[in-house]
């Protein structure tokens, strides 16, 4: 790549704030990630029996179930969350920032 | 812990060190899962059928694949020209291996919940690699890892530790994948077990030699569209049964199970956070550095088409596992209350692990029993493709081109040797399937994910994130966190007591990811930092164009091919 335009673009002020944003994004979009996943798994080390209570009393379904199901929908959504916001947001921009560079 | 409880759990925790070995993108749960001595069955004329209708559709795409095959480009990575959709059903093929969907449900008929927590370990690590990887490996790389890692740094350096590091991960997954499916088939179709790996091999041969990439894309997603279909087919029927009532499905679970209540809450799989962590680490940045699920990465045009199959893979691996948690369950109502799935001595037929081929007996009669037998023989055709391809781009393009040529090599040349080194590879993980059939090969997949989340994933992490990384930190860090990660797997459970037959461990347990990442990380850090050469100074300048490139794709190579 031109070492020109690599010194254009990474002095845009634009480039800087747009990189350092979408890092932001991402890097806390893993902290929920591991948060979730690391908590959980800790209350199945240390309290297990939360995850057994009955769902209502009498119930056979425990709160395990849908909480178990409601981490892997999370990480789903969280997922779609990160590639809207890219698309909608940090495509356009970027582009509009390559441009300003050629 | 209670005593009776005991013997369950070890049986689990053993389930669960194979699936381990086998999920994160291939069947190394099999090893664990069908291990032993196994008892061939009858010849299955429906699966047999079946099996040879996917065998020639699969032959006629890679005839139309090695049409299009030419370049180095479309023989690596399909030239770019996979969409995201496309890729995320191919990701989740090479995920949803025929371990992870025998292991997981298996699992669950065993212990119940404890198999939901392993799904969500296996699942977790998908978006982390989104948001910190994926993009960022699109706008850099062209056919393998190693092109990002060693983009600064010094090829015959860097990239002969990468392909050292993918060679061993291909190999240990491939022996373990052989030995699976030799048993597997010889379980689901009675043919005996040296054919079936002889078929294995050379089918896959045929595949990654004709059509490249292409091919073993198409093959891994028309895969994952079989098995997804026959997992729904089966989760469905299941429901069906219950009237999509879910409390009545777990209610008559309970009734049946020999655990009754206690397999709706979690049954002391993972009592140890140590092991936890550290099995936690290892799926979710051995995942991050195994070659061939990097690889197809590059398949896709662009960052954007990247971050589009990370999105459907996660969807489609997420749904697979709420299906095999229903599978399980419906197993434990359906399969353990028919006295026909067990043996004289009261055990399931072939093991836990064909749970979930006994409820395709159970819910679809025996041509749906050969319907899933077929797509589990395709399941480990497509992932073997897929490692065998990994591995021979690691021999051409990093050893052959980069390092022997130092990039002064043609076209043609690169690629004949990419088919002579498939060849090669698929010859010699025949041989050593059949070698290794009566060998307890359970710690192979354990080891081949260590290697990947202690060797690769770390220099490849740091080389995009880090500016400071020199040819000799990642060198260096790289070979420690190798040389840990085989070492503690040595003298952990799986090999110094389950193979050499010591009484106690001398590392206790048995994922030492949570150790040897640690150690290849702070290495990495620590002998950077020591790097005072005129080189380290150019390879700290050398960043801020390779970051520029890989926040914004400027430059990207020229795999795309249209």
């Amino acid at each position: 790549m031109d070492p020109d335009r690599v010194e254009k673009i990474q002095s845009d002020p634009r480039f800087q704030t747009l990189v350092a944003k979408r890092s932001r994004f991402a890097w806390q979009l893993s902290s929920v990630i591991l948060m979730l996943y690391f908590g959980f798994i800790l209350v199945v080390a240390f309290a297990p029996g939360i995850l057994g209570t009955p769902l209502w009393p009498g119930a056979v379904t425990t709160i395990g179930i849908p909480v178990g199901i409601l981490i892997i929908i999370a990480a789903f959504v969280i997922t779609g969350l990160y590639v809207r916001r890219s698309n909608a947001e940090f495509d356009p921009e970027m582009a509009s920032i390559l441009e300003d560079s050629e | 812990m209670t005593g009776p409880l005991r013997p369950i759990l070890k049986g689990g925790v053993g389930a669960i060190a194979l699936l381990a070995a086998l999920s994160a993108a291939g069947p190394a749960a099999l090893a664990d899962t069908i291990s032993g001595d196994v008892e061939r069955q009858a010849v299955n004329i429906p699966a047999i059928v079946m099996f040879l209708l996917f065998v020639v559709g699969t032959l006629g795409i890679t005839y139309w694949a090695a049409r299009q095959t030419k370049s180095a480009a479309q023989f690596y990575t399909a030239g770019g020209g996979i969409t995201g959709f496309q890729n995320g059903l191919a990701i989740a093929g090479d995920y949803m291996s025929a371990a992870s969907f025998l292991g997981i449900s298996g699992l669950v008929y065993l212990s119940g919940y404890d198999g939901l927590i392993y799904s969500i370990g296996f699942l977790v690590g998908w978006p982390v690699i989104l948001f910190l990887v994926a993009e960022r490996l699109r706008n850099l790389g062209k056919y393998t890892f190693a092109d990002v890692a060693s983009y600064r740094l010094r090829q015959t350096e860097i990239r002969t530790l990468s392909a050292f590091g993918s060679l061993t991960t291909v190999a240990l997954y491939l022996i373990a994948q052989m030995v699976g499916a030799g048993k597997l088939i010889e379980l689901l179709f009675g043919l005996p077990y040296e054919i079936a790996v002889i078929v294995v091999g050379t089918l896959m041969i045929i595949y990654v030699t004709f059509g490249g990439m292409i091919a073993t894309t198409w093959v891994q997603i028309i895969k994952a569209v079989l098995l997804l279909s026959g997992a729904t087919f089966m989760a469905g029927a299941v429901l069906w049964y219950t009237n999509f009532n879910m409390e009545a499905l777990f209610t008559e679970a309970t009734q049946v199970h020999a655990r009754a209540g206690s397999i709706m809450e979690p049954g002391g799989l993972v009592s140890d956070p140590v092991s936890a962590i550290s099995l936690g680490i290892a799926l979710m940045f051995g995942t991050a550095g195994l070659p061939h699920i990097l690889m197809r990465f590059f398949t896709v045009a662009d960052a954007k088409a990247a971050r589009k199959s990370v999105f459907y893979a996660t969807g489609f691996i997420g749904y697979f596992y709420i299906l095999t948690f229903i599978i399980g369950f419906g197993a434990i109502v359906l399969v353990s209350t028919n006295p026909n799935f067990f043996d004289s001595a009261g055990a399931l037929i072939g093991g836990n692990n064909m749970a979930a081929i006994h409820l395709a007996q159970a819910t679809g009669g025996s041509l749906f029993l050969g319907f899933i037998s077929a797509v589990a023989f395709a399941t480990i055709l497509a992932v073997v493709s897929g490692l065998t391809l990994a591995g021979a781009s690691a021999i051409s393009h990093d050893l052959y081109a980069s390092v022997l040529k130092k990039g002064k090599v043609n076209e043609f040349d690169e690629i004949r040797v990419s088919r002579r080194a498939t060849v090669t590879l698929g010859v010699v993980a025949i041989g050593l399937g059949i070698l290794f059939e009566q060998q307890n090969i359970a710690f192979m997949v354990g080891l081949a994910f260590a290697i990947a989340a202690s060797a690769n994933f770390p220099v490849l992490f740091l080389s995009m994130f880090w500016s400071k990384l020199t040819t000799r930190g990642a060198l260096y860090g790289g070979i420690l966190g190798l040389g840990t990660a085989v070492t503690l797997v040595i003298l952990g459970p799986t090999v110094w007591v389950a193979i050499l037959g010591f009484e106690n461990p001398v590392f206790p347990y048995s994922y030492p990811a949570l150790f040897s990442v640690t150690t290849a990380f702070v290495g990495i850090w620590l002998f950077s930092k020591l790097d005072r050469s005129q080189s380290a100074q150019d390879e700290h300048k050398a960043f801020a164009a390779q970051f520029v490139r890989s926040q914004t794709g400027v430059g990207v190579s020229s795999a795309v091919a249209h």
